[in-house]
């Protein structure tokens, strides 16, 4: 990307020259343009402000009205509709964490080795190769629920056959998440200058060997960057559990291969908001502060990766 | 040079430069990363085969003409599918979405490309992204349960039939907005950001104002990534599942009425598939023939927006 550079102090002289020399031969600006351009100027920041202050409301209200629920028994309760005063997500944040360790085991040497073939190897001119970057852009695009539909149709039932498990979850959201992984991956490969190759080459490595020791060890942070956000976005995904067998209400630890229901983070908040009944709505408001906690964490290992390892080169 | 011999070992069979072996590892490993690549075809190849199957067995038993009609009731009996009332109910709510969401994404990325000092860009960029982070399901608790009061609240009467509906599709408009602002910013933001400075620089050696150079030079220049962003927008917008569900309620509602209950393409498959329904039932087919549905909707736009960055990417670099 051509990013945007500030005008050099050259530049800016020359726009003042001209501008003043326009000025001088036509009278300075005309004062409507002057008023339209500052009103344009508030306008625009007025946009800006209208969607901080959408950030701010959400996040206060799930505070407001959450925060009397927030306790331990969030973390170590079963949900239940009884007492609902000590209720909590524990069946389904175990059900989350786990799904979460299978689905990285799919996606970092799948995600990784789509991206090494596309950037490394693959010849851009052939084009099966430009059918799997302009469908992996398709598939990054594709709705969630439609992934849950190929759960449904393809993992729980039809060839896997797997039946509504948690592992049928877990896959149905690699797939979900593998094109973040891929287009990441990719990023950061193709910010390992070619020298770096080049040398290595010289030296008579093969292009295994120097994409295996050279390339994808400079290009770990940028991976590993992408794969959390590819969690992070797993993690609050709902709508293609819904299909695949993430039950809404699951009292006891799911195991993986379970078949009598596990439950997510998100589908849990989803069945307490489903319900009017106030303590209901506060359990919701809980649950997604709970899940934004685990949202800005892990975020915040992205952040501190990606600036902590990034190099110049 | 034909008789200069390389390595050590002074006058001997001639050696290449070539590698000693055929390297059937380093083939091995290409294709196994190729496979990786083939992964995301047969991803989408699987998508399509689980949507057409029970899409085929579902025209079996219902008319096109049948389909392509206003009442979708396919739990009642007899079942009645008529898919333009949900069709519409996604409209309605991506509609209001885009509303809201274009004029404000847009003034967002025009105010980060030509107006925000870098400094505040460094600020306002993070931000945005962490509203693009936020899981939809708290979108659609926030839209439901804040949202939906405030629009009853402000609605001026009887005003399209008033606001009294406990969902209504505006609500869920309003929260897919917000979640597509980032993504129309952000995408809009590059491309202005794309343009090269010396378009500004003559525009503001004539004389011209920054809103000027924003919208008559920078706007126009940028238009295919603009139009690319907002076309994704739209595209999510159709594809949002639990917004639709939490704040727009389900019932099927042949209207772009803001303030009533409608059911969406995707608020139907969510509701419906997660029943008990029987395999192979009209009932459970037509979940994946509102599927395919949604799937050529927005495949159809994820085509053009992606054709649209190609070609704003290949003019100006």
């Amino acid at each position: 990307m051509g990013a945007y550079e500030p005008p050099t102090e050259r530049t800016r002289l020359a726009i003042a020259g001209a501008r003043a020399n326009v000025a001088a031969t036509l009278g300075s600006q005309p004062r409507g343009d002057v008023a339209r351009n500052n009103l344009f100027a508030g306008l625009l920041l007025l946009a800006i402000l209208i969607a901080l202050a959408g950030l701010v409301a959400l996040l206060t209200q799930a505070f407001v009205e959450g925060s009397s629920a927030l306790g331990a028994n969030l973390l170590t309760e079963p949900p239940s509709t009884i007492d609902t005063a000590n209720a909590g997500f524990r069946p389904a944040l175990i059900g989350s964490v786990m799904m979460m360790a299978f689905m990285i085991g799919l996606i970092v040497p799948l995600g990784v080795g789509a991206a090494v073939y596309l950037e490394e190897y693959a010849d851009r001119t052939r084009w099966w190769n430009r059918l799997i970057e302009v469908n992996i852009q398709n598939l990054a695009a594709v709705p969630s629920i439609i992934y849950g539909i190929l759960g449904l149709g393809f993992i729980v039932r039809g060839p896997l056959d797997l039946g509504f498990i948690l592992l049928a979850g877990a896959i149905t959201l690699a797939l979900l998440v593998l094109p973040v992984v891929i287009i990441a991956g990719r990023e950061a490969i193709r910010a390992v200058p070619p020298s770096i190759r080049e040398g290595s080459l010289a030296l008579g490595a093969t292009q295994w060997q120097t994409t295996r020791r050279q390339v994808l060890p400079a290009a770990i942070p940028g991976v590993a960057t992408g794969v959390i956000l590819a969690i992070s976005r797993a993690f609050g995904e709902t709508a293609p559990l819904l299909l695949v067998g993430a039950t809404v209400f699951v009292t006891f630890d799911p195991t993986p291969t379970g078949d009598n229901g596990y439950s997510a983070l998100p589908v849990q908040i989803f069945q307490y908001a489903t319900r009017p009944q106030e303590e209901f709505q506060t359990l919701a408001a809980a649950g997604i502060i709970l899940m934004l906690v685990v949202l800005l964490a892990m975020n915040s290992v992205a952040i501190w990766l990606r600036n902590r390892y990034e190099q110049n080169w | 040079m034909e008789s200069t011999s390389i390595g050590a070992g002074g006058p001997g069979p001639r050696r290449s430069l070539q590698a000693p072996s055929r390297r059937l590892g380093e083939k091995a490993i290409v294709g196994l990363l190729a496979l990786c690549g083939v992964l995301s075809v047969l991803t989408t190849t699987a998508i399509v085969i689980a949507l057409i199957g029970p899409t085929i067995s579902f025209f079996g038993d219902v008319s096109l003409g049948e389909f392509f009609s206003t009442e979708w009731f396919p739990t009642f009996q007899p079942p009645q599918f008529g898919v333009l009332d949900i069709v519409a109910g996604t409209l309605n709510v991506t509609l209001w979405g885009m509303l809201f969401a274009i004029p404000i994404g847009l003034g967002a990325a025009i105010y980060l490309s030509e107006y925000a000092s870098p400094r505040v860009r460094k600020t306002i960029k993070p931000i945005l992204e962490i509203l693009a982070g936020i899981p939809t399901v708290a979108i659609g608790f926030f839209a439901a349960s804040f949202l939906i009061p405030i629009i009853q609240d402000v609605w001026p009467g009887d005003f399209l039939g008033g606001a009294d509906s406990p969902f209504m599709a505006l609500a869920a408009g309003l929260g897919i907005g917000l979640l597509v602002v980032p993504l129309i910013a952000s995408i809009s933001e590059d491309a202005m950001s794309a343009v090269p400075q010396a378009l500004r620089e003559g525009a503001y050696a004539m004389g011209a104002t920054k809103a000027k150079v924003a919208l008559r030079v920078v706007f126009p220049a940028a238009l295919s990534g603009i139009v690319a962003s907002i076309v994704l927008a739209i595209s999510r917008g159709v594809g949002e599942t639990m917004i639709v569900v939490l704040a727009a309620g389900s019932t099927p509602n042949f209207t772009l009425n803001p303030v009533e209950s409608i059911q969406a393409i995707t608020s139907f498959i969510a509701t419906t598939a997660t029943g008990d329904i029987a395999q192979g039932s009209v009932t459970y087919d037509s979940v994946f023939a509102a599927g395919a549905v949604l799937f050529v909707m927005t495949l159809a736009m994820n085509m053009i927006s992606i054709r649209l960055v190609r070609r704003y990417r290949q003019v100006y670099e």
